[in-house]
């Protein structure tokens, strides 16, 4: 290609680039955004992803004993209990979190560490971003059960 | 919203390039387009897609590889019949059969012609077919996972070069023999090749549930070479085309002895009157031994499974089963027309196209308008069955696509060029340069009912100066044309791997959806699977040792490992715990004589390793997969042979 035609593409890409549409702001644009820092200190985070509300109940048994199942197959190459390996220990996690931001880091890890206040903080301390197993809302909603108990 | 602006913004752009650059001219290379113009027809913006998928035969690399058009980048060189110790392909345990043959594990062949499973004559994204034309052989690759899933070996046959070109419902794939040979083999002087010699021409039954492919009947034919292939649609659905040369029966110095004949057969196959003799029972059994290599998805493992008879129909025995239709000169490609009623004939000795039509033959044949018969079939009377001559000015045609809007493109290999031609008047409408010596060319959808009419690629012989220089090994070069208009326009010169014979294409949406981001983990019946961490372990059984090994960013469960013997023969089973897109993890350790793996998220994957030094030895992940990916190493302690270090193994102990 001779200098002339060289020249003829950045005048095309500027063009393209003051339209406006560039690939990072269509990312943020198409993202829900994440809460101000200043609200979730009010308001209990929930994270970021499909769950926005969720009640619980008593324990339910059966449910535990399928969240265990799938947590042994999905979970344990990087979390232990009550020690720190790949990931954060998970004894005790339903008092530092809520149910919902619990679901949200295992259904929208990706996301979760890019936006998520306190998903970002762990990524900087962890290092190793949460996996996406690709979990089911089901799966994730036995695992929640099963970590009720721990 | 977004994209009509941006589409908006891009025709803008381009009218003012046109303003821009219309003092300076156009260039020569590429028709009526300006460089700007050109660039802007085949520029796909970083993180957009193409809309196409052309799948490329790696020609002597025996590989196919994943172009997108019309950006023409690489997305993947899927391995098919040569080894890759990139991926492991033929070198782990789960891959190597696939490569067995009657002839003992092959590692290489020369890949040509890909093509896409069709349903009523469309194209339908399920499978890609190519052949082996060394040891004739036909893989599927599953296009859900873009992998290799079967290769079936094809007995009585050499060279298998037409092939596959298949039917218009994948009901059969063809491998028609290039090379006559004694069927079955035995031991003759070569000069017994007019007594010795026959042809064979294949139909390989496809199951359309699951692609599963057999060896359904065999054709035995005159001793002729049958070079290219062409299965009939829509009205002509039912027959199968092959180019003949060498009728001469020449068995040295072909290049001279076997271009004598001023014409030529198209060898018409009548398959599904194939069909009715078998259901007649007049077929003959023979013994051939040849191999069925089958991937099972949930197994993930393949296996070669040995087949020892195949059902001959002998058309010289047999009516209306083969006709010959006479085709100067030499032809090389024969090519079925999208409407399915005309036989494009390219001998490539010739200047011209025949275009033979497949009423009038049927009607010859009807009259039994017979001027010769060989070996008991009948030759068909050249003048009957010809809708008319194409004059190209060209010279060596060799393939020919059609748009679906009347047209038919055939490349010209001796004059460089590729000439658009209309089918039913036989005139030419436009021509075009390559470079060089273009042999295939293909248009998306090309040999389907349903062509997009949008580009064509020239895949050229010859590259020359049309690249930076790489010594005297070239890479082949292919050129995009946009076809949509009248004229044909030059818009992208890329470089291929490999040496492509034939590429076929079609909209992506065909088959994007469908592919496959991870394997299931629940769907992972490996023998030696294991899925979560508790249940990892090491077996010794004698010298074989079974490491049942698990990986995840960014660990190896087991990371240490004792008690291995030199001498011992160890096979590392390692499965990718990974449920998420694009995250495999590969296995290498120091010394194998294998290769490494690659393990695809789900899978499982094994490799061989047979320690013959003492000491303690890394293993390590090879395909990047974390922040932490180069601490996703372990450890294997060899001992000496006889001693009695403990087998144990570990991860995370102190």
């Amino acid at each position: 290609m001779n200098f002339r035609s060289i020249l003829g593409l950045s005048v095309m890409s500027m063009l393209m680039l003051s339209c406006g549409d560039s690939p990072e702001r269509k990312t943020k644009e198409d993202a829900p955004a994440a809460p101000p820092a200043e609200e979730q200190a009010a308001t209990p985070n929930l994270g970021i992803g499909p769950i926005t509300s969720i009640t619980l109940g008593d324990i339910d048994d059966a449910l535990v004993a399928t969240g265990e199942a799938e947590f042994t197959t999905l979970c344990t190459a990087c979390h232990k209990m009550d020690k720190r390996h790949v990931g954060p220990p998970l004894a005790g996690i339903m008092e530092r979190r809520t149910p919902e931001w619990i679901m949200n880091m295992m259904l929208n890890p990706d996301q979760m560490v890019k936006e998520d206040p306190d998903a970002k903080a762990l990524l900087a301390e962890y290092l190793a971003p949460m996996s996406d197993q690709s979990l089911t809302e089901d799966q994730a909603r036995a695992i929640l059960e099963y970590l009720r108990t721990k | 919203m977004k994209h009509l602006k941006y589409l908006f913004a891009l025709v803008a752009a381009s009218t003012m390039l046109v303003q821009c650059t219309s003092q300076d001219g156009t260039s020569g290379d590429t028709g009526a387009l300006s460089n700007e113009e050109a660039a802007l027809a085949a520029y796909v913006p970083p993180g957009e897609h193409d809309t196409y998928y052309e799948f490329f035969s790696g020609g002597f690399s025996g590989q196919v590889s994943v172009v997108g058009l019309p950006s023409g980048r690489l997305f993947r060189r899927i391995p098919v019949f040569s080894v890759d110790a990139e991926k492991g392909y033929g070198f782990n345990e789960e891959t190597k059969p696939m490569l067995e043959t009657s002839y003992g594990f092959v590692p290489w062949d020369d890949s040509h012609h890909p093509k896409l499973s069709q349903t009523n004559g469309e194209i339908d994204g399920r499978w890609l077919f190519i052949n082996a034309n060394n040891t004739p052989r036909i893989a599927r690759i599953d296009l859900t996972t873009f992998e290799t899933v079967e290769i079936i070996e094809v007995p009585n046959s050499a060279g298998n070069h037409s092939s596959p070109y298949l039917t218009m419902n994948t009901e059969y794939v063809v491998a028609g023999t290039r090379f006559s040979v004694p069927v079955p083999q035995k031991d003759v002087p070569i000069s017994t090749y007019k007594e010795n010699f026959q042809g064979m021409l294949s139909f390989i039954s496809v199951q359309p549930e699951d692609g599963d492919m057999d060896v359904a009947f065999q054709v035995l034919v005159p001793g002729f070479d049958y070079d290219l292939a062409s299965s009939g649609k829509g009205p002509s659905h039912g027959w199968t085309f092959f180019t003949t040369y060498n009728t001469e029966k020449a068995h040295t110095m072909k290049e001279a002895n076997a271009s004598q004949n001023d014409k030529d057969f198209i060898a018409a196959v009548n398959w599904k009157k194939a069909e009715e003799y078998l259901a007649a029972g007049e077929f003959e059994t023979w013994d051939a031994e040849y191999r069925d290599n089958e991937y099972d998805h949930h197994t993930q493992n393949t296996v070669s499974n040995v087949r020892n008879e195949v059902r001959v129909l002998d058309a010289s025995k047999l009516p209306g089963l083969v006709y010959f239709l006479p085709t100067p000169k030499s032809p090389h490609g024969v090519d079925v027309d999208n409407t399915g009623k005309y036989i494009v004939g390219a001998g490539k000795l010739n200047a011209d196209l025949t275009v033979h039509s497949y009423e009038k033959m049927m009607a010859a044949i009807e009259a039994e308008d017979f001027v010769d018969e060989i070996n008991g079939i009948p030759v068909l009377n050249f003048e009957s069955i010809t809708h008319g001559t194409m004059k190209s000015g060209g010279l060596g045609p060799l393939h020919t696509e059609f748009d679906g809007r009347g047209n038919g493109y055939t490349s010209f290999f001796i004059s460089s060029e590729v000439v658009k031609w209309n089918v039913e008047d036989l005139t030419v409408v436009d021509r075009i340069p390559t470079y060089y010596s273009i042999g295939h060319l293909s248009i998306p959808g090309g040999g389907s009912m349903k062509p997009w009419g949008k580009y064509l690629v020239a895949m050229n012989k010859i590259t020359k100066d049309r690249y930076l220089p790489t010594g005297p090994e070239l890479a082949h070069s292919a050129q995009l044309y946009d076809i949509s208009g009248e004229k044909m326009k030059l818009i992208l010169d890329f470089p291929t791997d490999g040496e492509p014979h034939y590429a076929q294409g079609c909209a992506a949406e065909v088959i994007a959806p469908n592919s496959k981001k991870i394997l299931p983990l629940a769907e992972n019946h490996h023998e030696y699977v294991v899925k979560n961490e508790n249940d990892v372990k090491v077996v010794r059984d004698g010298n074989e040792v079974h490491v049942y090994m698990t990986s995840i960013r960014s660990h190896f469960a087991p990371d240490n490992i004792e008690g291995i013997y030199v001498g011992d023969k160890v096979y590392w089973h390692v499965t990718n715990l990974e449920q998420d897109w694009d995250t495999p993890h590969g296995f290498a350790i120091i010394g194998a004589n294998t290769a490494e793996s690659l393990i695809m998220p789900g899978g499982t994957r094994t490799v061989v390793w047979e320690p013959k030094k003492v000491g303690v030895f890394p293993f390590y992940c090879t395909d990047f997969c974390s922040a932490l990916h180069q601490e996703m190493q372990g450890y294997v302690r060899v001992s000496p042979r006889g001693s009695n270090v403990e087998l144990k193994w570990s991860l995370g102990e102190d």
